[in-house]
């Protein structure tokens, strides 16, 4: 599988799905007023990556802001994730959240409690 | 006297302006308001906390208004513009409140009164529970709107939404609403 690379700009993350490494990093700012268009290859991309996934898949979110369009999408990542995970495969969530932005630590809390699937919050400490 | 939007966000207490606009809302001036307000923050050295708080709020208010206001009621003489509203950002002794206006069909009046209401009687821990209810259940529309908007405004701000429906016509209302983002 080719890797997915897209350079952030101020209003769409940068993303790198690597299918070698087994390492996804979404960061930056996710706010378009359209995210199914932004999201939609991505979990295209994680539906064919599902059917033969690495032992361990890693995967690294750092956003600064996102909207609530996004947060479903990102959703719709984390449930691919999940099903992975439910197939016996190693899936590990890395939350990142700047140090005081209480905000972005309750968003990740809040995927915790609905995703079965390892997370673990850091704090990133300026 | 016409119908003025701005007649509607006048009995406000006026605090200072942080941005105003009015006009027609799209994607440029979405992006021309965020840009704005960002640098204004940064430059005024606001508490990152703080700062990013209310850039979330601004994000889900102009995302509001971008996608569910209505044509402009043929009535309403502004000229060629498909998506009329107004954004105020201000700030008084509270904190920075912004206020989105725009027009809306009656028909959806209620539903949206509803949606509203129940926000504002719902303490903190329910509306973080029904936060998640949404995100994990609502069906999303084919641009990924899924209902949160208002839900995440209220969830970050901890206040009530303040709001007001103002008749124009058979058809259409003025509808505005405001978030009070308070000063730590």
């Amino acid at each position: 599988m080719e890797p997915i690379i897209i350079e952030g700009t101020s209003k769409t993350p940068s993303i790198r799905f690597d299918s070698k490494e087994g390492v996804f990093e979404i960061k930056g700012r996710s706010i378009p007023e359209n995210s199914v268009e932004f999201y939609k290859p991505l979990n295209e991309w994680l539906d064919v990556y599902m059917q033969s996934p690495l032992e361990k898949t890693s995967v690294n979110i750092r956003l600064e802001y996102f909207n609530t369009s996004s947060s479903k999408c990102i959703l719709d990542v984390f449930k691919r994730l999940e099903s992975i995970h439910r197939s016996k495969h190693d899936v590990e969530i890395n939350w990142f959240y700047e140090e005081d932005d209480e905000d972005m630590l309750e968003a990740g809390e809040d995927y915790d409690s609905i995703i079965k699937v390892p997370f673990k919050m850091i704090e990133i400490v300026e | 006297m016409s119908f003025d939007l701005d007649n509607l966000i006048s009995d406000h207490n006026p605090g200072d302006a942080i941005f105003y606009f009015k006009g027609n809302i799209d994607s440029d001036i979405i992006n021309n308001v965020l840009d704005s307000v960002e640098f204004k923050l940064i430059t005024i050295n606001e508490h990152p906390r703080l700062r990013k708080k209310v850039y979330n709020v601004l994000v889900e208010s102009l995302q509001n208004l971008y996608h569910h206001a209505d044509h402009v009621p043929v009535g309403f003489k502004v000229g060629n513009q498909e998506k009329y509203g107004i954004i105020l950002m201000d700030k008084n002794i509270e904190g920075y409140r912004i206020t989105t206006c725009n027009f809306i069909s009656n028909f959806r009046v209620n539903e949206l009164e509803s949606k509203i209401d129940r926000i504002n009687k719902s303490s903190v821990e329910e509306i973080k529970e029904l936060y998640k209810d949404v995100l994990n259940h609502q069906e999303v529309t084919d641009k990924g709107l899924g209902g949160l908007g208002l839900i995440d405004i209220a969830r970050k701000t901890g206040n009530k939404l303040d709001y007001k429906f103002t008749r124009f016509d058979d058809a259409y209302s003025a509808f505005c609403l405001s978030a009070l983002i308070n000063e730590e």
